[in-house]
Formats: structure tokens, C-alpha cells, sequence
């Protein structure tokens, strides 16, 4: 079982977590739940390895094998939809490419820049990259706000789609929408980041 | 479509001939004042002396030597382009700002690479560049005359002029690459080579082709300019200089008018590979949606 021990991280003056402490469930999708600027997305940073913490452990969560969304696309406005995918993966395979498309519902879509991209489109390419790599990787999958811009319907198909890789899953979420597709979550405010509510099926 | 960039106005062929056709009639204007200046002592003198001779000589001179009128330069630029000598001297002029200028892109370019890989390189570089991008090229020029052949004195200054600008260009769209994407390159474990393939080449990319275009007009300004001072047996600024001391002021505009044809040529093929690898490697729908 993962454990997150008394983990201190601070920007400058500010501690956004000061020996924060969590154990998490090895399997399924928790959803972590708080107001922006509660310290969730440094928290995810820190379990991708991305923030050293000033002190405190993280046992047995694997950061060189998570994968996190970030909370921004992120997306090369030089590169393809479809090149997106297969940037990331250690071998070149179109056909997981066009798998992943499917599944974001980019069907088409592959040879458009960003640029040509709506808000939500762009979010489900972000969101289908980092699920073809976490194929591969086969760790955790973090996830912050997965589901920013894209509408409930299409949310859910995702959701079903991050379910079939059978991966332990974070996430994320300040909407109540996308915290309800989650197996449980964790309650949370700040900064500094505090448990308001524990695990909760 | 009505996005039409108002600064770029639409240069057909009529709008790039009225505006030259407006300079070289100033030109002839002011050709026609210069011969005046020297017309009126001219008049006194033959007024004294009652001898119109001087009058014709003054009247040529003035168009001459002040500031020759278009036709005497053309007449001038077309009697040297009919000789086999004309051609070689601008080609080894053309040669050495060329050779120049892609020594100074490639070094440029490679201490950028090594200033933006390394900490220590940016502290030993930074303060080197701005010496260099500082000094009067005339220094330099008698400097390297020094210390290298003549004929190579025009390269060594073009590559030395050009590399500053290419230097700081290329280190200034490295740190223009993209933090977020630099760090989701790192995170989604992509290769070193991969990361400069798709952050850093595109993000540079712009910079260069600046960066390349100043170049030019830089190494042919500092190439003539050593030129003139080293005197190498082919070359147009030893031309000019021939043009100084023997007082062939149409000489010296019909080289010139030499130096800028050529700078115009390099420019425009340039201008075009530039394009194609900015188009390439940026993607096209990415350029026309930015």
C-alpha cells in the first residue's frame, strides 16, 4: 500500500504541504477533492517525482513509472495530433496512435496541429497521451483535473477508457462530476494541504 | 479573408519601380547640383581669363568627382561588366563574405549549443561575445592583417561579425524553449534527441533565421570594409580603394552598386532556403494559425 509520510514542500515563505501524511488504496480510481490552490497539483507533482520534497517519504509508489497529466495540455504546436502519440511511446506504432485518437474521439483528427483544436479537444489529446504512455509504463497514473473543458458525456467514455488499462489511478478534481466517476475520495483543503475527509467509497 | 497585416504594403511591380525611379531621379538632381557647386567658380575663372576650357573641365569634373549622375555610373558599371576581370574579382569577393559568414553561423551556432548545455560556458562566453560584438571592426581588421594572409583577413571579419549575432540569437531561443514542454519532455521520458528535435530546434528556429538574414548585410558591410584596408590582388574593396586614390568616384558607385547586387543575390536565395526550412520543420498549419 502506498504511503505518502510527512511529506514538507514550500515555495519560498509558503509551505503548500507541511508533513503531510496519506496512505492510498493499491488499486482503482481515487479521486483527491478540494478547492483550487489547496496544494493538490503539488502534491501530484511530488508523486511524479517532478518536486523533491523537503522532507518526508513517499513508499511504494513508483515515480519513474507514473505518469502525470499535467493540469496544462502541454501540447509541441509543431507536432500532429497523431504525433503526439507516438512521440511518447519508446517505438514508433501508428496503430496505437489511431487507437488513442479513437478513444478521445479525435478520430480525423490526427494529422490537425493544436492550433486547430477546440479547448475540450485539446485536453483529450493531453489526457489520451499520457493513458498511451502509462500503457507502457504500466505505474500510477496521475491525473490533474483529467476532465477541465470536456463535457460529461465524453468524460465518462474517458473514465472508461483510463478504467481498461487497470492501472491504480489519482486524480484530481475540484468538480463534483468528475470526483462521482471515481471509485472514492479524499477530501482536502489548504494550503498547507489537510485531510478534511478520508476515504470514502 | 480580411486578414491583411497593414504593415506589409502590397509590392507589385509598379509599387518597386515608382520608388526607384523617385531615388535615381533625386540622385540626378542632386548630380546636377554637385556640378553646379563647382560651375560657378568655374564661370568667374573664364569670366577672368576669357578661356572656356576650364569651364567644360570644371562642369565635367563636378559630375565626376562630387557625385557622378546614374548614366555616367551605369555607363561605368556595364564597361567593367564587360571585362573577364570584373567577374573573377566579384566572385572571391562573393566567395569570401559567404565563406565568412557560414564560418561565423556554424561556430556561432555550435558555442550556442555549448553555452546553452553548459553553465560555466555561458559565464566564459557572455562577457568574450560582448567584447567582440563591441570592438570597431577596424581594429580587428588591422589586428588579424597581423596575423593572417591578406586574402583571408575579409573571411576572418565577416565570421567574427556574423558570430555574435548568431551566438546571442540561438542562446536567446534556447531559453525562449518552452518550460512546460521541456518538462513534460523530461517526465514522459523522452529522448535527448527527440527533446531537441521537437522543443528546442522549433523553438531556435525563428532566432536563426533572424539571426542568419542580419548576418549577411553585416559580413558583406565588414568584408568590403577589410578589403579595403588588406588590399588582397582580387577583390572588389580593393577596387574601391583604387577608386580612393585615383579619384574614380563613378568607380566607386559602380562597385558598390556591384557589392549590393550581389548582397541582394545571397539574400534572396537566403531568404528562400530559410523559408523552406522554416516551413518544414514549423509546420504549416501551425504558421498560419500563429
Amino acid at each position: 500500500m502506498p504511503r505518502l509520510r510527512e511529506l514538507t514542500v514550500s515555495y519560498g515563505e509558503k509551505r503548500v504541504l507541511d508533513r503531510f501524511s496519506l496512505d492510498l488504496p493499491e488499486e482503482g480510481v481515487t479521486a483527491l477533492s478540494g478547492p483550487s490552490g489547496c496544494g493538490k497539483t503539488t502534491l501530484l507533482r511530488v508523486l511524479a517525482g517532478l518536486e523533491r520534497p523537503s522532507s518526508g517519504v513517499v513508499e511504494g509508489l513508483a515515480a519513474e513509472r507514473a505518469v502525470l497529466l499535467f493540469q496544462e495540455n502541454r501540447l509541441f504546436p509543431w507536432r500532429t495530433a497523431a504525433q503526439h502519440i507516438t512521440d511518447v511511446l519508446p517505438r514508433p506504432d501508428p496503430a496505437a496512435a489511431e487507437r488513442w485518437l479513437a478513444a478521445a474521439g479525435l478520430e480525423g483528427e490526427g494529422g490537425s496541429y493544436p492550433a486547430a483544436l477546440s479547448g475540450g479537444m485539446a485536453r483529450r489529446l493531453s489526457l489520451v497521451r499520457a493513458l498511451a504512455l502509462a500503457e507502457v509504463r504500466r505505474g500510477w497514473l496521475l491525473l490533474d483535473e483529467p476532465f477541465a473543458g470536456v463535457d460529461p458525456a465524453r468524460a465518462e467514455s474517458l473514465m472508461g477508457a483510463v478504467r481498461a488499462l487497470g492501472l491504480p489511478v489519482l486524480l484530481c478534481a475540484h468538480e463534483r462530476h468528475t470526483v462521482s466517476l471515481a471509485d472514492r475520495r479524499v477530501d482536502l483543503d489548504g494550503p498547507p494541504l489537510r485531510v478534511t475527509g478520508g476515504l470514502r467509497a | 479573408m480580411s486578414r491583411r497585416p497593414a504593415a506589409a504594403p502590397a509590392a507589385g511591380w509598379r509599387g518597386r519601380l515608382l520608388p526607384l525611379l523617385f531615388w535615381l531621379l533625386v540622385w540626378e538632381c542632386a548630380a546636377l547640383c554637385a556640378a553646379h557647386r563647382t560651375l560657378l567658380p568655374a564661370w568667374a575663372l573664364w569670366r577672368e581669363t576669357g578661356d572656356p576650357s576650364e569651364l567644360l573641365a570644371c562642369l565635367w569634373a563636378g559630375q565626376t568627382f562630387i557625385l557622378p549622375a546614374p548614366p555616367r555610373v551605369a555607363e561605368e558599371f556595364f564597361a567593367l561588366a564587360g571585362t573577364g576581370e570584373f567577374w573573377r574579382t566579384a566572385a572571391v569577393s562573393l566567395g569570401r563574405v559567404f565563406a565568412g559568414t557560414a564560418a561565423g553561423v556554424g561556430l556561432g551556432t555550435a558555442l550556442a549549443a555549448l553555452t546553452a548545455a553548459f553553465r560555466w560556458a555561458r559565464l566564459l562566453l557572455a562577457p568574450a561575445v560582448k567584447v567582440v560584438r563591441a570592438t570597431p571592426v577596424a581594429s580587428f581588421i588591422i589586428l588579424v592583417l597581423l596575423w593572417a594572409d591578406r586574402d583571408w583577413v575579409p573571411v576572418i571579419i565577416s565570421a567574427l561579425m556574423v558570430l555574435p549575432v548568431v551566438w546571442g540569437n540561438v542562446v536567446q531561443g534556447v531559453d525562449s524553449a518552452d518550460a512546460g514542454l521541456l518538462e513534460l519532455s523530461r517526465a514522459y521520458g523522452l529522448s535527448s534527441w527527440r527533446r531537441l528535435r521537437l522543443v528546442y530546434v522549433p523553438s531556435v528556429l525563428p532566432y536563426f533565421a533572424a539571426a542568419c538574414r542580419t548576418s549577411l548585410g553585416l559580413a558583406w558591410k565588414a568584408g568590403v570594409a577589410a578589403e579595403v584596408l588588406c588590399l588582397p590582388r582580387l577583390a572588389i574593396g580593393t577596387q574601391v580603394s583604387n577608386a580612393k586614390i585615383y579619384l574614380e568616384t563613378p568607380a566607386l558607385f559602380a562597385w558598390t552598386l556591384t557589392v549590393l547586387l550581389l548582397s541582394f543575390l545571397l539574400e534572396g536565395v537566403l531568404g528562400r532556403l530559410l523559408g523552406r526550412l522554416e516551413r518544414r520543420k514549423g509546420g504549416t498549419d501551425h504558421a498560419a494559425a500563429a
